[in-house]
């Protein structure tokens, strides 16, 4: 049996990686202020499921595994090693020694299995608990016919086994998911229905505070596992601030990071400010902007129809709508995730050419509807597909609606146009898999799914299980392919037309340092908090 | 009648305000003939290489909106909305709430409060939600807008034109009306209505404004104009977050709303002068 | 009086009623999925259903009704679906905030607006009375992000005698109270100012003039107590009116109040808070308009309360 060893790297990494900032050493101390619009929802880590509070629950939390800072790349975290066996259904993790969570007790193996049974409890009502499908007896906890997963054994206070019903090449992933951090069961009990506003986790931050509304205080976890990190003694998250103040008060020298990015009102003016060169890091995400359309209804059930929508968009306009924080798009999946083809350039600008699709359709004069969140830019943008559209002879008119309800309309497959932005935000982890069940694969196809375009081809899907079920590691390269092609052949199909792919522009004030990759860690949005620095710090 | 106009046309502020509502409407009527571009032709030139709109210039003389559309083609076809709105909808509420307001501060009693609880009532409804499930029954357009604005604004006037008459009906002249045996049609529109005037053109005037911009609030959830059809309180909506970066964007739509509502506050005090001929005299 | 009081407490207590099952009945016709927009993409069908049933989405609506105005009886004001705490607390924690808002407002309101329109009605057709005029339509047909931004971009960043955001000391709250109360300063000025002059025009103010009476004292004296009732009137609205202002308002100056929490409940579709802040809102648009109806003959002693 060949088992796979993978040793902990965590410590190297992280001090090899943060000093490439500008030649300088991470100092220890100081502290930083972010802002955001919106208050967040809760800090449960089984149940926080919007991109604020995401990479707020990162900091305060961990999981087996995480992705070394600003990458990608998948490294064990609270976990020491682990082995895959060969028919990739059984995953071993040894813990590492001495994790203590922030009240002081230490870390079990008993721990993991609690908080990935808490993620897949119906009474948590947590939104990934389908995340963990593979794991035996699944099923049997969600349906309530069992109070434990048998597919999660803990035979020391070291060990977590998982067994697994199918191989899941995405299965680390999912370990490094905020859904399976791990959390202390008598503090969840302790604080009942009050967890999400009292966490408490093993995190490089330590949770102090929160004011519903105004400000929640991250202070630094001494005892965190790596040493080092994090830099900052203190974080405070401020909310209920309109970026545009924001962008404002950090001219003051009042806060760090503007967290819901530049607006778009401001964007040139800080652009242009030679001040400002050093204190805008730029960096891909794991984003797409697109188009669905509803494949289950006339017109957009003729194929040509749908490719004609894609050769229609101009997408260099509408990058430039946003300033030029993106790139246009030319498959579905971002530059940054693997599997993405550089070969493959999608559909060019080419309304002549849509036009002559149309005619062939015999679909002239189409008359349809375009949904799209109300938040800017998602108005313009949309109002630039309807000018694009309008150009080949489909007359299609704006819903523009709050969020909530163009999600409903898409998930109930009245949408026959919707466009993405601000809602199909980005990938929850950075592998082509998650680019596809639940907005491209037939699982999202129901009432209330994500799968807006409710296009559901059962061969993409036997080839998708496929590629999932390559789990060694020589296959990885294989597997990658084969999301390729698949991805390649959905772009054939046109179920989207994608737009573009976002960059990230992340705003700090000249008090911060670190790597420009950690103010746009593609996993941590918007910042990788642990391992930024305040440079008047100790 | 014949006296009632000549008397108008003598206040030169009014015959001004009168002057801009019609030029304003015959703008919007002949947009077409008059609008250099098409206003919801989105223009690739019209942005900066940056994304940003354009300045006022020679090309686009009110410079360009966020989508690099023509800022004075926009205001023109807008100026079609806007007006339809303005007046209409803010004049319906007016219409109902002091018809309402009137009615039950005169006859208070059981049919008084009755009418008053009802305004209770409505005002205890947040408006936004009130359109956002409207649109439910009815397609997100004019219609929405119209409706959602008079059941808005009536409830106000009617409770500040209750509160007036009831204090004018305590009055001496209104019992020794009452008492010479006026019925009270007569009381109502001969001694009551004329006093009311001044807070029903307030109403009527400024009313304008805020509706034009309430509007506004009712196309951003979706339940209004949708885009592209120009209005003037959603051209400011939309780019308000860019006034201290393009605040051409803000102050001309801004400047032609302040124009309408100002005029048509000239005109209103034009008609309770030529209305009233006791009180001629403006020096008060 | 007392019999009065108690008609009025009556009919209010109907009116909530009213008012909670219309906003009930609104929210459901709204065509948003709350339960896609929790469950994420990833969800399985089952998750979802199963998120449903929790929160109840899935019984009839007069169940769902019935069980929220018994809990609402009690003082329990349910859950919020994102963020699962107690709408009450969330509430009660946003309130005073707003509510101190709102006290700033309204005195900002009389302080620009009974001034304004004195002096306007007192110099009618002059040039102060066209600058009072023209800048009274100013201030009412500017957005309030508008007004929010400049006064914030000039008084709190080029000037720094305010500080740009927050909540809690007495120069935070000057601001945001001056921005949701300028266009009502512009109203009651309007209405001050017709009021007055309405006065102005009556035999005894002529008379009194003709008897000496010094000219301010006839203006004070006649002229508020005329204008006193809408005034009175207006101020009694004014809860109602701001509770779509303070949304704007507390997001330019991050003011931790109501308005911020019912603008993200809106656009997630959280119900319950949806529910509770409307009814919440509704007690005090209601005790507003009461209390105006009460003071009116504490002014006016020629109304009788009936």
């Amino acid at each position: 049996m060949k088992r796979l060893f993978v040793a902990a790297m965590a410590v190297v990494s992280a001090t090899m990686f943060a000093p490439l900032a500008s030649g300088e050493t991470p100092k220890q101390g100081g502290a930083a202020v972010v802002t955001f619009n919106n208050d967040l929802t809760t800090l449960d880590p089984q149940v926080g499921y919007d991109w604020q509070n995401w990479s707020v629950i990162k900091s305060i939390f961990d999981g087996l595994m995480d992705y070394k800072p600003g990458t990608t790349e998948l490294e064990p975290d609270l976990a020491k090693e682990y082995t895959v066996s060969d028919d990739g259904l059984t995953y071993t993790f040894k813990l590492r020694d001495g994790l203590k969570f922030h009240n002081g007790r230490p870390v079990t193996a008993a721990d993991v299995k609690y908080s990935l049974e808490r993620a897949v409890n119906p009474a948590t009502q947590s939104p990934g608990a389908g995340y963990f499908s593979m794991i035996k007896g699944h099923d049997e906890l969600s349906t309530g016919k069992a109070k434990e997963m048998s597919g999660i054994a803990t035979p020391d206070d070291k060990t977590v086994v998982f067994t697994l019903t199918r191989p899941d090449a995405t299965f680390l992933h999912l370990m490094a998911i905020n859904f399976g951090f791990v959390v202390p069961k008598e503090e969840v009990e302790k604080a009942g229905a009050d967890w999400g506003k009292k966490p408490v986790g093993t995190g490089a931050f330590k949770f102090v505070e929160w004011v519903p509304g105004q400000h929640i205080v991250l202070e630094r976890n001494q005892d965190y596992h790596r040493a080092g990190v994090p830099y900052l003694d203190k974080l405070t998250f401020e909310f209920g601030q309109d970026p545009t103040v924001a962008v404002l008060r950090l001219g003051k020298g009042e806060v760090d990071i503007v967290g819901d990015g530049i607006p778009p009102a401001q964007f040139a003016q800080i652009m242009a400010d030679p001040a400002n060169k050093d204190l805008i890091a730029i960096g891909d995400q794991l984003h797409t902007g697109y188009v669905t359309m509803n494949v289950t209804q006339p017109p957009f059930d003729n194929l040509k129809v749908r490719q004609a929508v894609n050769m229609a968009i101009n997408k260099d306009r509408i990058v430039r709508l946003i300033n030029n924080r993106g790139v246009t798009a030319t498959q579905p999946l971002p530059p940054a995730m693997p599997g993405y083809n550089r070969q493959n350039k999608g559909y060019s600008f080419d309304p002549e050419g849509a036009k002559k699709l149309l005619k062939e359709a015999g679909a002239e004069n189409i008359s349809t509807e375009l949904y799209a969140m109300n938040v800017d830019p998602n108005p313009r943008i949309a109002q630039a597909i309807q000018q694009d559209l309008a150009a080949i002879g489909i007359k299609a008119e704006i819903r523009s609606l709050a969020q909530a309800e163009v999600i409903a309309a898409g998930g109930s497959g009245k949408a026959p146009l919707v466009w993405s932005g601000g809602m199909a935000w980005i990938a929850d982890f950075p592998d082509p898999a998650n680019f596809y069940y639940g907005i491209l694969g037939c699982a999202g196809v129901v009432e209330g799914g994500w799968n807006w375009a409710k296009y559901c081809n059962k061969d993409f899907d036997a080839r998708a299980a496929k590629a999932d079920a390559m789990v060694k590691s020589d296959q990885a390269e294989a597997r990658i392919a084969a999301w390729q092609g698949i991805f390649d052949d959905v772009l054939k199909e046109a179920p989207w037309a994608p737009v573009f792919n976002e960059k990230r522009f992340t705003y700090h004030s000249a008090r911060l340092g670190g790597d420009p990759a950690l103010f746009t860690d593609p996993i941590h949005i918007p910042v990788n908090y642990d391992y930024i620095y305040a440079k008047d710090g100790k | 009648m014949q006296d009632f106009w000549n008397r108008f046309r003598r206040d030169r502020l009014a015959v001004i305000g009168l002057a801009t509502i019609l030029l304003l409407l015959v703008l919007g009527l002949f947009a077409p003939a008059i609008a250099p571009y098409d206003p919801n032709q989105q223009f690739f030139d019209g942005l900066t290489l940056e994304g940003s709109p354009l300045p006022p210039g020679e090309r686009f003389w009110f410079g360009t909106d966020t989508n690099g559309r023509d800022q004075f083609s926009r205001l023109l076809y807008g100026a079609r909305t806007s007006l339809l709105i303005g007046i209409l909808a803010n004049g319906i509420a007016v219409i109902i709430g002091s018809f309402l307001g009137v009615t039950a501060g005169y006859l208070r009693g059981t049919a008084g409060a009755a009418i008053m609880r009802l305004t209770d009532l409505m005002m205890a409804f947040p408006p936004l939600l009130l359109a956002i499930a409207l649109a439910a029954i009815l397609k997100p357009g004019l219609a929405i807008i119209i409706v959602v604005i008079a059941l808005v604004n009536w409830v106000q006037i009617a409770r500040v034109i209750y509160s007036e008459t009831v204090g004018l009906s305590e009055r001496d002249y209104i019992e020794a009306a009452r008492a010479l045996g006026a019925g009270p049609l007569r009381i109502l529109i001969r001694h009551l209505l004329p006093h009311l005037v001044p807070t029903i053109t307030v109403y009527a005037t400024l009313g304008i404004a805020t509706t034009v911009l309430l509007e506004a609030m009712l196309s951003f959830l979706g339940r209004g104009v949708q885009p592209p059809t120009p209005a003037w309180g959603m051209m400011i909506f939309e780019s308000q977050s860019y006034f201290l970066s393009a605040p051409w964007l803000v102050f001309i739509p801004g400047a032609a709303i302040l124009i309408l509502a100002l005029s048509f506050n000239l005109v209103g005090d034009g008609l309770r002068d030529a209305l009233d001929p006791t009180q001629r005299d403006r020096s008060g | 009086m007392i019999g009065y009081i108690a008609r009025r407490l009556v009919a209010s207590v109907m009116i909530l009623i009213g008012v909670t099952m219309v906003t009930f009945a609104l929210t459901f016709m709204i065509p948003a999925d709350p339960v896609a927009m929790l469950a994420g993409r990833n969800a399985t069908a089952q998750t979802r259903e199963q998120i449903r049933h929790q929160l109840g989405l899935d019984r009839p609506l007069p169940v769902q009704y019935a069980a929220y105005v018994g809990r609402l009886a009690v003082g329990d004001f349910g859950k919020s679906y994102a963020r699962k705490s107690d709408v009450g607390d969330l509430i009660a924690s946003r309130l005073p905030p707003t509510l101190l808002l709102m006290l700033g407002a309204i005195l900002a309101e009389l302080m620009i607006g009974i001034p304004a329109g004195i002096y306007a009605a007192s110099r009618r057709g002059g040039s102060a009375d066209k600058v009072a005029m023209t800048l009274s339509f100013v201030t009412v047909s500017t957005p309030q992000f508008v007004v929010g931004l400049t006064l914030l971009y000039v008084f709190a960043y080029l000037l720094s005698w305010f500080p740009l955001s927050g909540y809690g000391s007495l120069s935070n709250l000057v601001l945001p109270a001056l921005t949701l109360g300028m266009a009502g300063g512009g109203w009651y000025s309007r209405m001050m100012r017709s009021s007055m002059i309405e006065v102005l025009r009556q035999d005894y103010i002529r008379t009194a003039r003709a008897k000496g009476m010094a000219e301010g004292r006839v203006l004070l004296v006649h002229g508020l107590r005329n204008a006193a009732l809408p005034i009175i009137a207006m101020i009694g609205l004014d809860i109602g009116i701001f509770m779509s202002g303070v949304v704007v308002v507390e997001n330019v100056f991050g003011w931790p109040g109501i308005g911020q929490l019912m603008w993200q409940a809106i656009q997630s579709l959280d119900i319950p808070i949806i529910m509770g802040v409307t009814t919440v809102a509704a007690v005090f648009i209601v005790l507003g308009n009461f209390l105006a109806d009460l003071i009116a003959p504490l002014i006016d002693p020629r109304i009788r309360l009936r």
